[in-house]
């Protein structure tokens, strides 16, 4: 059996430019959002904060499903959640965690309102079919 | 990286505390495309140990009951296995909103579930994507029909 060659040693250093210019594309190409993180904008961007983003992947590793979807109250269907700071302030959705004591408070506006303004609210990062009701 | 995922905003101060994804979920079991993470194994195998309540008297509802459903033209029959999907969801969040708990009863086709109704209100969003047919297709159409229906 052939030992398998290197791309770079079969095509030569003369490409070497090309190389680089691959190596920092990777640098500067943004990378994917995570899958199932999702963008809050319902009010956000008009009071002036960066939208929020909920990254499932952080949660699910912590907390079932079942604590934000069954006893917090959290629709499944994103955007069918109208999620207000003062009902948060209640202990209300994010509120029941966010307080201080399970996880931060809602004092720490920017851990959360994270995103690039004017994202239009929805779940990103699908991984090839783009995710659901994106005909 | 969350400062490139054309989703977080680099100019924000407070992104750094943020924890980055490739280092939570590289260590957990591994699957070809979503997160990249085989949930229900790393739920199964103790990885993660999610909590299932936060208030103390909610009742922790889990069912292990497999549906065949063979409708599925020449795909291999589809097995829902109501356990993972109980260990992580309450029966509420699915029945009967989603779907009628009644065998038989729920028009579902790929059609809808690509469209994001049924189980494509999760798979395809959060959980593991479409294109992973066979991980739902999973019972080859002669092994399925040899099952004794009850």
């Amino acid at each position: 059996m052939k030992p398998a060659r290197s791309t770079i040693r079969r095509l030569g250093w003369r490409f070497l430019p090309f190389y680089l210019a691959v190596l920092a594309l990777g640098f500067i190409w943004p990378v994917a959002a995570e899958y199932g993180d999702v963008v809050l904008n319902h009010r956000s961007d008009r009071a002036g904060v960066r939208p929020v983003i909920f990254p499932h992947w952080f949660h699910r590793i912590r907390f079932r499903c079942k604590v934000c979807h069954h006893e917090l109250g959290f629709e499944m269907r994103a955007g069918a959640n109208d999620v207000k700071m003062s009902d948060l302030a209640q202990g209300k959705f994010c509120g029941m965690c966010h307080n201080n004591e399970v996880a931060w408070g809602l004092e720490n506006c920017d851990l959360c309102h994270s995103g690039k303004p004017g994202l239009a609210g929805g779940i990103y990062g699908g991984h090839r079919t783009l995710g659901p009701g994106r005909w | 990286m969350l400062a490139r995922d054309d989703l977080h905003d680099p100019n924000n101060l407070a992104l750094s505390l943020l924890q980055e994804p490739a280092e939570a979920l590289a260590v957990l079991a591994p699957a070809q495309e979503g997160n990249f993470v085989d949930w229900a194994a790393a739920l199964r195998s103790g990885e993660i140990s999610p909590r299932t309540n936060v208030y103390p008297e909610t009742k922790i509802r889990v069912l292990d009951l497999d549906v065949l459903m063979t409708d599925t033209a020449a795909m291999p029959v589809v097995r829902f296995p109501h356990r993972p999907h109980t260990e992580w969801l309450d029966c509420s969040n699915c029945h009967d909103k989603i779907f009628v708990a009644k065998g038989g009863a729920n028009p579902i086709t790929m059609f809808k579930i690509l469209q994001g109704d049924f189980c494509g209100q999760c798979h395809g969003a959060v959980s593991f994507p479409l294109t992973q047919c066979r991980r739902c297709h999973s019972v080859p159409r002669d092994q399925a029909l040899r099952v004794e229906p009850q």
